[in-house]
C-alpha cells in the first residue's frame, strides 16, 4: 500500500523497524513505531504534543543516549546497515544528522563559525568546505548578510537558517528536521520548506521531518506518518492524508463539521481520534 | 581616629615615601598573580568545555611537576623529561575520559565533581607510591630557565627582578596567547566552544564529545605542568603546592567560571591584592592576611556579583 511496501528495501535510505524506546528505564514513549525514508524522498512524521515525534528522530540519530533513553527493540537501518548502535558522530560521517527542535544554534560563536562546526567530521578538505559554505549562503543569502554576527543575537528564522545550513555542510545524505515552523512567522515557515523542498530536489537530500504543523508539512512531504502515543496510527501518501476526513478534523481543525450531517457518531470514531477528543 | 588613619591615611603615605619598596610588592604580587592565573586556566578550560570543576587540577600540576622531576632522576636528559612529563599528561587526559568521564556522562553535575575529588586523592596516593613524598626541588637550571636577577634603580631605590619571574610571566603569556589562538582559529578549538555552548547540538552535528574531552583534559595537563615548573622553580615540588591551587577558586570566582580573560585578570587581581593588603594593611590584622583575602574577596563577590567580572555573557534576545 505505501511506498515503501512496493519498492524494493534497498531503495529506502532509511527503514525503522518496529523500535521501542525506553527513557530511564521505565518510561515507555515509543510502543513499536515502523517507517520507511525512500532515497530522495521527503517524509513527515506528525502528531500531537508527546505523540513521540522528536523521540523518533532522536532514536535515529541515536541522541537519545544523551537523554538516558534507549532503543530497546526494533533496529534501525540507513542505507542498508544497521546503525542504532552507533554514535551520533558516526552517523554524521555517513550522512544521517539530525536538526534539533528549537534550532539549538550555538549562541557565542558567529553565524559563519556555526555552519563551520557543521563540517566537523569532514576530511576532504578546506576548499571543499569553503565550497559548500557559500552554497549555504546562496540557499540562505540571508546568512551571508549575518555571517560576522553571533548566532545568539539573530533572529528566529536566521537560526532555523542556521541550524539547517549547519547541517548541510556536513554533506548530508538525509536531514532529520525536528519541528522547523516551531515559533516562526508562517510566511518564514514558507520559506524554510521551499528550500527544504529545493535542497531535496537539487541537492538529493532526503528529508524525515516532525511537524506539528500538519498542513505545511503534507504540503511539501510526499508521505506521512500519523503518531500516536508512541504508535503509528495512520500512514499514506501526503496527498491521500491532506484529503483524509479525520485528518482535517483532528490535525486540520476543518472537515467533519460541527454543524454537518456527516459528522460521524462518536462510536465509529476510531481509536485514536477518541483519545484525541478527551485530550483536546 | 587613629584607627580610620592607619587604615585609610598611612599606607598610603608609606606608598608615596618609599616607591621603590612599593614597586617591588606590585613585581611580587603581579608575578603571584600570573601563577594564579595559570592555574586557574586550568581549571576553565575543563569548565568550559564539560562544565566539571576539576577538584584535580591542584594535583595535575604537583603530578606533572614530580613526574618531571622523576624522569630526569632517572637519568633522562632534561628536554627528553618535559616531553615524557607531557606524554604523562596525555595518558593521564585519555584515561580520565575513558575510565570517568565516559561512564558518567548524563550525570549530574555534583556527580562528576565528586569524581574528581576521587580523582584527585588517588592521584596523590599514585604519586606518593611512585616519587615518594619528599619535596625535590625543580630542574631549573637543566631546562635552561634562568635563575639570576636584574637589579634596576627607580625612583631612588632599587628593584629586584628573578629572572625566572620575568620567565615565568612570558611563559604564561604565550601559553594564554597560544590557548586563544587555538580557541578561536582552529577545527577543534572551534567544536570545543560548540561543545561549552550546548553539549546536545555538538553532539547532533558530529562534534565526538569524548573526543573534545580528552583534548581539553590534556591542555589543562600541559598548563598544569607549566605551571608546575614555574611554581617548582619559586619554591619546591612537594604534594603542598595542590592548597595554593586551591587558591584557584577564589580567582574564578572574580573572573568567573567560562571566561579565560577573566582567570588572567582575576588572578593578578588577587595575586596584587593580596600582597598589597598583606604589606601595607596586614600589620592591622597581626599579619597573615596573605592566606585568606583572596576567600573574603571572592565572598565580596559571591553577594554583589556572582558571575564574577567576565562570567559568560548570558545572551537574550529582545
Amino acid at each position: 500500500m505505501s511506498i515503501a511496501e512496493q519498492s524494493e528495501p534497498a531503495e529506502n535510505i532509511l527503514q525503522v523497524n518496529n523500535i521501542e524506546v525506553i527513557y530511564n528505564h521505565v518510561i515507555l514513549v515509543l510502543k513499536g513505531v515502523s517507517l520507511h525514508v525512500p532515497k530522495g524522498g521527503i517524509v513527515a512524521i506528525l502528531g500531537a504534543n508527546g505523540a513521540g515525534k522528536t523521540t523518533t528522530l532522536k532514536a535515529i540519530s541515536n541522541l537519545l543516549n544523551a537523554e538516558r533513553g534507549e532503543v530497546t527493540k526494533g533496529d534501525i537501518q540507513f542505507e542498508g546497515d544497521e546503525v542504532q548502535n552507533l554514535s551520533p558522530n558516526e552517523l554524521v560521517r555517513r550522512g544521517c544528522i539530525q536538526v534539533m527542535e528549537g534550532r539549538h544554534c550555538f549562541g557565542h560563536l558567529t553565524i559563519e563559525e556555526n555552519l563551520l562546526t557543521g563540517a566537523f567530521t569532514r576530511k576532504d578538505g578546506a576548499a571543499a568546505i569553503k565550497r559548500d559554505m557559500e552554497m549555504v549562503y546562496n540557499y540562505f543569502p540571508r546568512l551571508r548578510e549575518r555571517r560576522s554576527s553571533l548566532a545568539g543575537y539573530t533572529s528566529g528564522g536566521e537560526q532555523q537558517m542556521c541550524a539547517v545550513g549547519r547541517a548541510l555542510m556536513s554533506k548530508p545524505k538525509m536531514i532529520l528536521l525536528d519541528e522547523p515552523s516551531m515559533g516562526l512567522a508562517p510566511q518564514l515557515v514558507q520559506e524554510i520548506f521551499e528550500i527544504v523542498k529545493k535542497l531535496n530536489k537539487k541537492e538529493g537530500v532526503s528529508f524525515l521531518l516532525a511537524e506539528q504543523n500538519t498542513n505545511i508539512a503534507l504540503k511539501y512531504a510526499d508521505y506521512g506518518y500519523v503518531l500516536e502515543s508512541g504508535r503509528v496510527v495512520m500512514d499514506g501518501v501526503a496527498s491521500e492524508l491532506r484529503e483524509n476526513e479525520d485528518i482535517k478534523e483532528f490535525y486540520l481543525g476543518a472537515g467533519g463539521g460541527a454543524e454537518g450531517e456527516d459528522r460521524k457518531s462518536f462510536r465509529n470514531v476510531k481509536h485514536y481520534k477518541r483519545r484525541k477528543r478527551w485530550l483536546a | 581616629m587613629d584607627l580610620l588613619y592607619n587604615i585609610f591615611v598611612d599606607p598610603f603615605v608609606q606608598m608615596a615615601g618609599t616607591p621603590d619598596f612599593f614597586l617591588q610588592v606590585l613585581w611580587e604580587g603581579f608575578v603571584t598573580g600570573t601563577l594564579y592565573s595559570l592555574i586557574a586556566l586550568g581549571f576553565v578550560l575543563i569548565f568550559k568545555a564539560s562544565g566539571v570543576f576539576n577538584f584535580a587540577q591542584g594535583i595535575m600540576v604537583v603530578f606533572a611537576a614530580l613526574s618531571l622531576v622523576g624522569f630526569h632522576a632517572l637519568g633522562v636528559p632534561a628536554y627528553l623529561a618535559l616531553f615524557l612529563a607531557l606524554a604523562v599528561m596525555a595518558a593521564l587526559a585519555w584515561t580520565v575520559e575513558r575510565v570517568i568521564l565516559r561512564k558518567l556522562v548524563n550525570q549530574p553535575e555534583i556527580i562528576l565533581f565528586m569524581a574528581t575529588i576521587g580523582l584527585s586523592y588517588f592521584l596523590i596516593g599514585l604519586g606518593e607510591f611512585i616519587f615518594g613524598g619528599e619535596p625535590k626541588s625543580m630542574i631549573t637550571e637543566e631546562l635552561g630557565l634562568p635563575t639570576g636577577s636584574t637589579v634596576i634603580d627607580v625612583a631612588g631605590g632599587i628593584v629586584i627582578l628573578q629572572h625566572i619571574d620575568i620567565a615565568a610571566a612570558l611563559i604564561a603569556a604565550i601559553l594564554v596567547l597560544g590557548l586563544a589562538i587555538f580557541f578561536s582559529k582552529t577545527r577543534i578549538g572551534r567544536a570545543l566552544r560548540a561543545v561549552a555552548d550546548d553539549h546536545q547540538a555538538a553532539l547532533s552535528v558530529g562534534i565526538s564529545l569524548n573526543q573534545i574531552w580528552a583534548i581539553v583534559w590534556f591542555a589543562a595537563g600541559i598548563v598544569a605542568l607549566a605551571t608546575g615548573i614555574m611554581w617548582g622553580a619559586r619554591s619546591d615540588v612537594s604534594f603542598a603546592l595542590q592548597i595554593v591551587a586551591l587558591k584557584a577558586l577564589p580567582v574564578l570566582i572574580l573572573g568567573g567560571f567560562t571566561s579565560v580573560p577573566g582567570a588572567i585578570i582575576g588572578g593578578l587581581i588577587i595575586g596584587f591584592g593580596e600582597k598589597l593588603f598583606e604589606v601595607y594593611w596586614g600589620s592591622l590584622l597581626g599579619g597573615g592576611v596573605e592566606g585568606w583575602f583572596a576567600y573574603v574577596l571572592a565572598l565580596i563577590f559571591l553577594l554583589f556579583r556572582p558571575q564574577g567580572l567576565f562570567g559568560e555573557k548570558i545572551i537574550e534576545r529582545v
